[in-house]
């Protein structure tokens, strides 16, 4: 296959954290791919790595601490942790951008949003002042802001929480990305603005073409709008499939606990089988699968070792787990 | 009958907002603005809205954290706000409350065994102080904890488990009532479920009464008897599982449940969405008429106007409280 036929292709990235306690392994051999107009979904709970490879595609990883030890990035066919710092400044904006879960943190207090948003053209297409702003004005209509020409001048805490994060979205969208990267975009907000946020990011995905990684910890927010989903688990994807397949029968004992967990809006009465126990310490993580101390099919061969690799279990459906597939069966 | 443990009538919060060198109050906030329900014993009544819809304050409200501007509360038949000092102290102990961050909510420099015993020491005379220690081990076990981490620093323990600290420290006094402030929303949905299924547990055992706040409608459904629908400082629905879930009658409540993700890709397909527009009006100056109008797609011009009360409304299948003119399920 050659490497050109995706948009993104993650290939054995791994990230480590060089912290005073020891070396926290974020990201343990992590690949994915995604194409145009196609929405992955990266599902994992805090400490997960999610966000970590979401930054590590940026190139915004904390460095130190944090520092990519393998892997490839792949955007349209380019090893971006190949490029230099410098070149590879040039794709965040235009080919790849970022919005993220606190819109009040990632806005500047003291520069009115539009300016925020300006800047923008200014810095990456030399714009002139006046032009920029009218460039703003277009895409916070474009991002559904009611009066944007009055809003324009207005200061980021003078906007409620999902008009603050449309304004994050529009500075993202400003210079056409191929790729869009939402970490918990609506985490912070009400269901009713939720609802909003995911419907404005699918109109915009429809529009232009391109590819959206969804980073989330809530099941339900995927299934609304992800074409495919690959579940993250102390920084390994411990199941990738196409979404259909996946809540119908999950094939790693994770994904299966966490769909059992979630109480569900329409339906009433049965027990949530919790996962018992915590998400293990990258500091200290146990011996053959990073799942095993939680998971209710455990056996010997899972305790010692190395983790289970990554394999394919159906078409487009990969799993790891020795047991992926026949969970049905298996002792529980 | 039911048995009421907790009566509302007519509860109003408002905040003065002053400005100026002189800080003249030039408004208010109407954080809870004419609230009535009653809670049954040994039932749990969920209490849902956005944020700013005031269910917190209402909770707080609840246990007199917050005196009212005006309104009763009937605790077990007492009334609540008329109570004074030793008095009022004595029937705090029934009522208790968790709080949503367990982060924040426990002091990082107290022992976990002085911070589910520190409640004994306002009232000492429920628990003799040579059998404080053997009740904080009993209730660390009673939440799932090993009484062995009876000297522990919150710092180290989980957020899920910083909760369960939580739940033992309102848990301590024996309390009737225990109202529950968004407590499993800052958890991971695997931690989160298992907090739930201790609350549902512990309800059993103790047959307590909960006031369970929260803005995740599935994780109300799951733990709910009965359901309070909140918006700008009023309840706009209330009725058990089945009148809200299935056939609600508030536009409100039908666009908060429409809004909400179903985890099941094959359901999502196939499921209508209301998208409501815009934003929830501030609380310092709220729409006249209903509340809602400004983002309901049925407001006429009777709703700017008139404001609808809480009143038994047909659903299809019956009648529950509901607060719209035009109040009617969904098909």
């Amino acid at each position: 296959m050659s490497d050109s036929e995706h948009l993104l292709e993650v290939n054995d990235l791994h990230v480590e954290f060089r912290l005073r306690d020891g070396i926290a392994k974020a990201i343990n051999g992590v690949s994915f791919y995604l194409d145009e107009r196609e929405t992955l979904a990266i599902l994992g709970e805090s400490g997960s790595g999610k966000s970590v490879t979401a930054q590590a595609i940026m190139g915004i990883l904390d460095s130190p601490p944090g520092f990519v030890t393998g892997g490839e990035v792949l955007f349209q066919g380019t090893d971006l942790e190949k490029l230099s710092p410098k070149a590879r400044a040039k794709y965040r904006g235009p080919k790849l951008s970022m919005i993220f879960q606190d819109a009040l943190s990632s806005l500047n207090p003291v520069f009115p949003v539009g300016w925020q948003i300006a800047e923008m053209f200014r810095v990456h297409q030399h714009m002139n002042r006046s032009d920029a702003l009218a460039k703003a004005i277009t895409l916070m209509e474009k991002v559904k802001i009611p009066a944007a020409k009055e809003r324009v001048r207005a200061y980021p805490h003078q906007f409620s929480g999902g008009m603050r994060q449309r304004i994050m979205i529009a500075m993202a969208i400003a210079l056409d990305p191929w790729l869009l990267i939402a970490d918990e975009p609506t985490t912070a907000l009400d269901v009713t603005v939720q609802a909003q946020i995911m419907d404005l990011l699918k109109e915009l995905q429809e529009e232009s073409g391109m590819g959206l990684i969804l980073i989330t910890h809530d099941l339900g927010v995927v299934a609304s709008v992800a074409d495919r989903i690959a579940v993250m688990y102390a920084g390994r994807i411990v199941e990738s499939s196409d979404i259909r397949p996946l809540y119908a029968n999950p094939l790693h004992p994770y994904t299966k606990g966490l769909l059992e967990s979630v109480p569900r809006l329409d339906q009433k009465g049965q027990d949530l089988l919790a996962i018992g126990g915590l998400p293990p310490n990258l500091l200290a993580m146990p011996a053959g699968c990073p799942f095993n101390p939680r998971c209710r099919y455990a056996f010997d061969k899972c305790r010692a070792g190395e983790p289970p690799a990554s394999e394919e279990i159906e078409p487009g459906r990969t799993a790891a787990c020795y047991l992926a597939g026949r969970l049905e069966g298996a002792h529980a | 009958m039911p048995d009421v443990i907790l009566k509302a009538e007519e509860l109003v919060k408002h905040y003065p907002i002053k400005t100026g060198v002189v800080r003249r109050t030039t408004g208010k906030v109407r954080a809870v603005d004419g609230v009535s329900f009653e809670l049954h014993r040994g039932e749990t009544l969920g209490v849902v809205g956005e944020s700013g819809c005031g269910k917190s304050t209402l909770g707080r409200l609840l246990m007199r954290l917050e005196e009212p501007t005006s309104g009763h509360l009937d605790f077990d038949g007492v009334d609540m706000y008329a109570q004074k000092g030793r008095d009022m102290d004595r029937m705090r102990r029934d009522i208790q409350i968790v709080f949503q961050d367990p982060y924040t909510s426990l002091d990082p420099r107290m022992t976990v065994g002085d911070i589910i015993a520190e409640p004994f020491k306002i009232h000492p005379d429920v628990v003799p102080a040579r059998k404080r220690k053997e009740r904080v081990r009993e209730l660390l076990d009673l939440v799932g904890l090993s009484p062995e981490h009876i000297n522990r620093y919150p710092h180290q323990f989980s957020g899920g488990q910083r909760q369960r600290i939580g739940v033992a420290r309102g848990l301590a006094l024996n309390p009737k009532v225990l109202i529950l402030d968004e407590p499993v929303s800052a958890l991971d949905v695997s931690v989160q479920a298992q907090v739930v299924n201790l609350l549902d547990h512990l309800q059993r055992e103790l047959n307590l009464s909960y006031v369970f706040i929260a803005h995740d409608l599935s994780v109300v459904r799951h733990i709910s008897d009965r359901v309070a629908v909140m918006y700008l400082g009023k309840i706009v629905e209330i009725g058990d599982d089945a009148q809200i879930y299935e056939h609600a009658t508030h536009p409100y409540t039908q666009a908060l449940l429409s809004a909400v993700p179903v985890p099941d890709p094959v359901v999502e397909e196939s499921r209508e969405q209301i998208v409501l527009t815009g934003d929830v009006p501030s609380p310092a100056n709220p729409p006249k008429g209903c509340r809602f109008h400004t983002r309901c797609w049925k407001a006429t011009e009777k709703c700017k106007t008139e404001v609808p009360l809480l009143q038994l409304r047909g659903d299809g299948q019956g009648q529950h409280l509901s607060a719209c003119h035009y109040a009617e399920a969904l098909k």
